[in-house]
């Protein structure tokens, strides 16, 4: 009997398809590359593969190849491409689970400075229970190290009211960081 | 006066004060009573979504549990990001097993009860209200030419937040109408301002914000409405970046429906906190013969 290639394929243990089927109930393969997602996507003039050329790498599983392209990093959240896809496949879902995976596996992001802003706006909720502006920027120039980042804002910010100058503890701290630890060991278990 | 609970969310306590201010006035006007949610916390936002799926769910479902504790059956987020994180997680929570495992990562369990979740421009697009709002107009607006914009959060996906139409909606065109000014017809009131990107990919964001901008002024507007602090601040505080790095004069003052709902119904501009604008709007609102 010959054996079918493909079959062996979505049989391997780090099958990507698979993955965002069982972590997204999203099936990739209900994709026909009509490229519609592609097409409307606001920011694709700066993706280095359209978000239907990432739903091909996945159903061919080039694992490799899929996490090492900036789309998911790129992708802006708008959801343009999840509300007219025709095969209803949750494409912007998909950008949101590559990016999870990849920060899971430890794969180094193509676009550093979007994973340190994601990571120092998270940090000032679980710190403080809610997200303050000033210290977001803050942060983030330094983590990025784009020390001068947004710099000709501060004064105008500053002169038009814009954000208080202190961050507080709110009360609903505490909840919220046992909510980041629990969320963080469900993580390590799946 | 219908009593809501009120989830403000966290730009509404920093750069987006002046969408807190005038949404309280906005409602009082409109019969709308907002309830402030004791002790709640941020909802995770676009960052939770992008990198933490769980987070995701359990940041707002804390806030809904806060809302059912507190014995509200609806509550009003009025910034688009926490409408669409709330509605996101009630829409995900439906699912037992999903339901079970937030649960499991929450000090205290949510009641089977779902609170109705409501972005204000929902509630403010509904005809008793818009009649209510055109019987308390107090100033001739027609002057103000202004551009809708929706962005993403209030229409997608649709499944979730159930807009009146995903590629081009009305419920905004039609508050801003019954505030008399006039709606200017626009095909981009839903392409995203690129404000998840806004600080660590600047120039994504002032190449999608330059579009938008140009666009509405080709259409002759002469300001923008918008009911999303993060399109505000994209749009409001990005024009002089875009201007030094495009060459382009733009100078198009952005305002919330609230605000311009506040102007309809005789507040003054410096109590909507208009004077909070990188964009100052002076010379919008006189035309309309609203002195500063």
């Amino acid at each position: 009997m010959v054996e079918n290639p493909l079959l062996r394929l979505d049989l391997r243990h780090k099958s990507l398809a698979q993955a965002i089927l069982r972590r997204l109930q999203v099936d990739v393969r209900a994709c026909y590359q009509c490229g519609r997602c592609t097409a409307g996507c606001p920011v694709a003039y700066a993706m280095d593969a359209g978000p239907h050329q990432i739903l091909r790498g996945i159903q061919l599983e080039l694992h490799d190849w899929v996490l090492s392209r900036n789309t998911y990093w790129i992708c802006a959240s708008c959801v343009t491409c999840t509300t007219r896809c025709p095969c209803e496949v949750d494409v912007a879902r998909v950008m949101d689970g590559l990016r999870e995976l990849a920060l899971q596996e430890g794969i180094r992001p193509s676009e550093q400075t979007v994973k340190v802003f994601h990571q120092v706006f998270l940090e000032w909720v679980r710190l403080t229970g809610r997200m303050y502006e000033a210290g977001l920027v803050g942060l983030y120039n330094l983590r990025s190290r784009e020390f001068l980042a947004s710099a000709d804002l501060v004064l105008p910010m500053l002169t038009h009211n814009k954000v208080p100058l202190l961050p507080r503890r709110y009360p609903a701290q505490a909840e919220v960081e046992r909510i980041f630890e629990r969320a963080r060991a469900l993580e390590e278990k799946r | 006066m219908t009593r809501y609970g009120y989830y403000p969310g966290c730009s509404l306590e920093g750069t987006a004060r002046e969408y807190d201010v005038s949404t309280r006035i906005a409602c009082q006007e409109l019969g709308i009573e907002l309830v402030e949610l004791e002790g709640w916390s941020c909802c995770g936002a676009s960052s939770a979504h992008a990198t933490r799926y769980w987070l995701s769910l359990a940041l707002p479902a804390r806030n809904l549990r806060l809302a059912q504790e507190q014995g509200f059956s609806a509550l009003v987020a009025p910034c688009a990001m926490c409408y669409a994180r709330l509605r996101h997680t009630q829409h995900a929570l439906r699912d037992p097993a999903v339901r079970e495992q937030v649960n499991s990562l929450l000090d205290r369990p949510l009641q089977d009860a779902e609170v109705k979740v409501h972005s204000l421009v929902d509630l403010f697009s509904e005809e008793e209200r818009l009649n209510l709002l055109r019987s308390k107009v107090q100033r001739d607006l027609s002057g103000l030419r202004l551009a809708c914009y929706y962005g993403c959060l209030l229409v997608r996906p649709p499944e979730v937040l159930e807009p009146d139409d995903p590629e081009y909606p009305t419920m905004l065109d039609r508050i801003v109408e019954a505030a008399g000014a006039t709606v200017v017809d626009w095909p981009l009131k839903t392409e995203c301002c690129g404000g998840s990107l806004s600080l660590s990919r600047t120039d994504i964001a002032l190449e999608l914000t330059r579009r938008l901008l140009e666009d509405a002024l080709c259409r002759g507007a002469n300001g923008i409405v918008t009911a999303c602090p993060m399109c505000h601040a994209n749009l409001d505080m990005r024009q002089q970046q875009i201007n030094r790095r495009y060459g382009t004069q733009l100078d198009l003052p952005i305002l919330y429906f609230t605000q311009l709902v506040g102007l309809a119904t005789g507040h003054a501009p410096k109590e909507l906190l208009l004077h909070h604008h990188l964009v100052e709007p002076w010379s919008l609102l006189a035309q309309a013969g609203i002195p500063a």
